[in-house]
């Protein structure tokens, strides 16, 4: 192809720059990718996927199965971009890898937004029949968004040269558009491509907005916008896509849809020197008409099809082209580069060659309906075209022009602007709407269904069906050969379909090659398309939501008083927490001895602020509460507390926490924080759900309440020295008691529970005191060297007491009583779970339960527990290791351990396997540590 | 990606609910036996069709509901409150 001296829609005024493969190039604005390569002679831009065979461009659109990219470089690079859908601009960069792309390796530096947007009438495809739908249902008032996936408005009219009204269809085009541009009500979305279709008439579009702009021009933009659209009503009108035919060495440079020759004549004033055009139908007379118009030379219409009548055949007649009729191409040439120098026409029995540079060939046209497939929505094969068309749905949904299967322009605009006033009316708009244009209708014959031309030599190796995937009629038959007929099998044995392109130019062909190969009519069944229509990056569907925006994090309000303190945070669910406070130079494992044996010897301060709160209020809380947990409620007396847990209704372990009552009709009840969500979802289920008639009102004040826990045998001393006006004494404030009163200058409610085992208070304040009352307590505590301790040393404070963390030293199934906590349960009444843990394998004694173990040396959590790690394979596993850790207090490796039977084998060895080495434990009771609780009782 | 209608709020998006499950399920009597219970825990159906679901709109008023959605089409032909009359709402 060699580019024009005047026409197309380019702007020779402004050249453009840009690199392929590193060769510095020029085009003009207005040129994709594509056709800037072909303005530039180059015919192949890579080679196929298994084949290793040259290809080039074979279509201008969405069609395309070769023209694939890596485009740009560095951070900005992506891979397998389509070059048809590539405006060239100054400074492109693109390599040719037409099937395998690279990541860049490098964070994503462009930026990305979503929005979400809600009209009347979306309108998919900005083609004739979309535009008629957009401006008669924009008539009445009717909210629309019309998507078009390319730069301009005009679809087929971009390519095929129309009257309207009397006057070129390009004026048509511009006076709607500006029509529908000044109406408030229409957003007109160009370069957007609808990707996504969900149910209930939602759409998912990607809005390119930068991307086609010189680097100096994108400042502020982001490079893509995803919309998620939700539509009363959607009109689709996303046009067909014309379909390839199946020859030996059908896969040339210079091998391409036929109205793809017409797009870059026209658009992009490319003209082949050379054409010979092989068609099933009549539309592709059209491409031989447009290229004579322009001074080109056609050397012959090949049509499969005896004495062609239709008026374009007869004006190519007129025209003095020549029509080859009941013809085949057969075979084509090469030069040495591999790109196409001639075709073999077999005619009459005859076989004979003849020289192009470019052959169009059309072997149908497919309505473009993966959107509706995405949905489920039935289509069925229609003779008369020979494709796939979509059934009539029900409301909601209209599809239009030729994505319906009626492929003229007069079709076009009758059927758009009749949905137009339908879906308007759907919506409730009266539509006024004006005159259908008055188009040709060209008097066409009906195509031949072609979907595979016969090697002359039987090697149908080199005849590609799928020209993306390299998937040839041979590798077709090799599948139905070895029993292949359904075509989502035929999809998978031989990966026709799989690539970038979903296989849409392959899908008919592949699948009427394998159903003729074994017996059955061409149409029958399609395979399924997949959303999205076309690759979507990761960071278009990440938007803004990357790095620290990727997910909430949440600080509890003491949590800049623990920073200054030198906190090292983790996230627990979305919580930062603080894991250890070292001192300047210390190890992680220096500060959790230090920190434990502070708590231990002396007092320390944590925040435990992010345990899950719940205020559950109403003359039937107590009730409520019984039924829920495993524990008695209605017993505990106001100023109680009671540690509780609550299973599944399977008899699993769900969350544990504890229980205090403030009032005889309030209890404050404290979850896991990474329950918090769950366990007050689970409340608000039963409450709904199951027990409406129950009287109580739950409400979440998990961020309302700043919670420290202030733990040593020093703990009384430093609450004293705060200031309060609680008795704090041991017969007056006993442990598992609560009491309101003042700490520190503040109004705060204090519970006596400890989960490290020494004598410890809760004190809980409004969060707008939290950070202050730290400063109060850490300040109090100065003179008992207070000292504050993270998650890691309350993890071995706990586990030296045999605490478990229930989704850390628990698995999904297992019980209260596998875990140690029988002795809790209540057996005189039915709570949630109760049923179940009656079922047979709950009482199993070779169950996993939960036990310590000592270790002489340092055990890898996640360790498995076995007899004889050199025994004989497999080996039988005795169970796991849930929790590991040096324990100062004691002088001892130790943990917790899930093990089969384990509270029988209470004194047994095993040997903990960390894949690499084994360390022998010694099974023990969980409670290591201050057995009596005589501290805990202080 | 569902459009749901609340009965308290109205079409929201999918991503504000989460799904409860078959609605007709009902909790067994404690005397029921262990088949009995198993099948309660672990059995549920699913039907090609209408199918009548329990919802909660979590992310929304945070109540539960009912919904017949059809589980070939994802059509949603009613909702209404848990405990109220289902011919009261669509």
């Amino acid at each position: 192809m060699k580019r024009r001296p005047d026409g197309g829609a380019i702007d020779r005024t402004r050249p453009i720059a840009f690199r392929f493969d590193g060769r510095l190039l020029t085009a003009f604005a207005g040129d994709t990718l594509a056709s800037a390569l072909l303005a530039n002679g180059i015919a192949a831009l890579g080679r196929s996927v298994t084949a290793g065979r040259p290809r080039g461009v074979m279509s201008a659109g969405l069609e395309e199965a070769h023209a694939f990219v890596q485009l740009g470089i560095g951070a900005e690079s992506e891979p397998l971009v389509r070059a048809t859908g590539v405006e060239v601009f100054d400074g492109l960069s693109a390599e040719g890898r037409i099937t395998k792309g690279v990541l860049p390796g490098v964070p994503e530096t462009a930026r990305f937004e979503k929005r979400f947007a809600h009209c009347d009438v979306l309108v998919i495809g900005g083609g004739p029949a979309g535009l008629s739908a957009a401006t008669t249902a924009a008539a009445g008032g009717a909210r629309v968004i019309l998507a078009e996936t390319g730069s301009r408005l005009g679809g087929a009219l971009l390519r095929d040269q129309e009257q309207m009204d009397g006057h070129p269809a390009a004026e048509w085009i511009a006076a709607a558009g500006l029509a529908l541009r000044r109406q408030p009500e229409v957003r007109i979305m160009l370069r957007t491509t609808a990707m996504i279709s969900l149910d209930q008439n939602g759409v998912v579009l990607v809005e390119r907005v930068s991307g086609h702009l010189p680097a100096t021009e994108r400042t502020g933009l982001p490079d893509r916008r995803l919309w998620q659209v939700r539509a009363r009503e959607i009109v689709l009108a996303t046009g067909a896509l014309e379909r390839p035919l199946v020859f030996p060495d059908n896969d040339r440079p210079g091998v391409m849809l036929a109205a793809a020759v017409r797009t870059y004549l026209h658009q992009f004033a490319l003209r082949p020197d050379r054409t010979v055009v092989f068609t099933t139908n009549d539309d592709a007379y059209r491409t031989a008409l447009d290229l004579v118009a322009a001074g080109g030379t056609v050397a012959a219409v090949v049509d499969v099809r005896p004495g062609p009548a239709g008026d374009l055949p007869a004006a190519a007649r007129a025209a003095g082209i020549t029509i080859i009729d009941e013809a085949e191409v057969t075979g084509t040439e090469a030069g040495p580069d591999g790109v196409l120098s001639g075709v073999v026409i077999s005619h009459d029995g005859a076989a004979r060659m003849i020289p192009c540079d470019v052959l169009a060939v059309s072997g149908g046209w497919d309505p473009a309906i993966d959107l509706i497939h995405q949905v489920r929505a039935p289509t069925r094969w229609d003779d008369g075209i020979g494709a796939f068309v979509p059934v009539p749905g029900p409301g909601g949904r209209q599809v239009v022009g030729a994505a319906s299967g009626a492929l003229t322009l007069h079709a076009a605009v009758t059927s758009g602007h009749a949905a137009g006033v339908e879906a308007a009316r759907r919506t409730g708009f009266e539509t006024v709407a004006g005159p259908v244009p008055a188009v040709r209708l060209w008097r066409e014959e009906a195509p031949r269904l072609v979907t595979r031309v016969p090697a002359p030599d039987g090697d149908e190796s080199r005849s590609f069906v799928d020209l993306h995937r390299d998937v040839t009629v041979a590798g077709v038959l090799r599948a139905t050969g070895a029993g292949i007929q359904s075509v989502e099998h035929l999809k998978r044995y031989t990966l026709t379909g799989t690539g970038v392109e979903q296989g849409r130019t392959a899908k008919v062909n592949a699948a009427a090659v394998a159903h003729t190969a074994i017996g059955l009519p061409p149409g029958g069944t399609t395979s399924s398309a997949r959303p999205p229509i076309e690759p979507i990056s990761f960071g278009t569907m990440a938007g803004r939501a990357t790095g620290p925006r990727f997910d909430p994090v949440r600080t509890p309000p003491a949590h800049d008083a623990q920073a200054a303190a030198g906190a090292v945070f983790e996230t627990v669910g979305q919580w930062q927490r603080a894991r250890y406070f070292p001192t300047p130079g210390e190890a992680l494992a220096e500060a959790v001895v230090r920190e434990c044996r502070a708590v231990r010897t002396g007092v320390g301060i944590m925040d435990a602020s992010t345990l899950g709160k719940i205020d559950v209020q109403g003359p039937d809380a107590a009730e409520f509460l019984e039924r829920l947990y495993m524990n008695r409620v209605a017993n505990l007396k106001p100023g109680r507390a009671r540690y509780a847990a609550m299973a599944h209704l399977d008899g699993s372990l769900f969350d544990d926490g504890v229980i205090m009552r403030l009032a005889a009709d309030r209890f404050f009840v404290t979850t896991s924080t990474s329950h918090a969500g769950p366990v007050m979802d689970w409340m608000e289920e039963w409450l709904q759900t199951e027990w409406p008639g129950l009287k109580v009102w739950l409400t979440s004040i998990t961020e309302q309440w700043t919670t420290l826990a202030v733990a040593g045998p020093s703990a009384r001393t430093v609450l004293e020295a705060a200031g309060t006006d609680l008795d704090l004494s041991r017969e007056a404030f006993p442990f598992m008691a609560v009491r309101t009163g003042r700490v520190g200058g503040f109004d705060a409610q204090v519970a006596r529970v400890s989960f490290s085992g020494e004598l410890a208070f809760e004190v809980s304040v409004p969060g707008y005191d939290g950070a202050a009352l730290w400063a109060a307590l850490v300040a109090a505590g100065a003179g008992q060297g207070i000292t504050p301790y993270g998650l890691e040393a309350l993890s071995v404070l706990r586990a030296e007491k045999g605490y478990l963390i229930v989704g850390q030293d628990t698995e999904p199934d297992t019980t209260a009583s596998d875990a140690g906590l029988g002795w809790m349960i209540k057996a005189d009444r039915d709570y949630i779970g109760k049923r179940a843990l009656g079922r047979r394998d709950f009482q199993r004694p070779d169950r996993y339960q939960v036990v310590g173990f000592r270790a002489d040396g340092p055990v890898m959590e996640g360790s498995q527990l076995v007899s004889d790690p050199s025994g004989a394979r497999p080996i039988p596993i005795a169970g796991s290791v849930s929790t590991s850790h040096w324990s100062g207090a004691l002088g001892v490796h130790f943990g917790l351990a899930r093990v089969k039977g384990g509270r029988a084998r209470i004194g047994e060895t095993l040997q903990a396997h960390d894949g690499a080495r084994s360390v022998p434990v010694v099974l023990a009771d969980p409670v290591l540590y201050d057995r009596e609780g005589l501290r805990r009782d202080g | 990606m569902l459009l749901i209608r609340c009965p308290w709020c109205g079409e929201r998006e999918e991503r504000e609910f989460h799904y409860g499950g078959d609605a007709a399920v009902k909790t067994p009597p404690v005397e029921a036996d262990d088949r009995t219970w198993a099948h309660f825990l672990y059995w549920r159906h699913n039907p090609a069709g209408p199918f009548t679901e329990r919802w909660v709109h979590n992310l929304g008023c945070r109540r539960w509901f009912i919904a017949v959605r059809d589980t070939t089409t994802h059509q949603i032909s009613a909702t209404w409150p848990f405990g109220a009359n289902p011919e009261g709402s669509g």
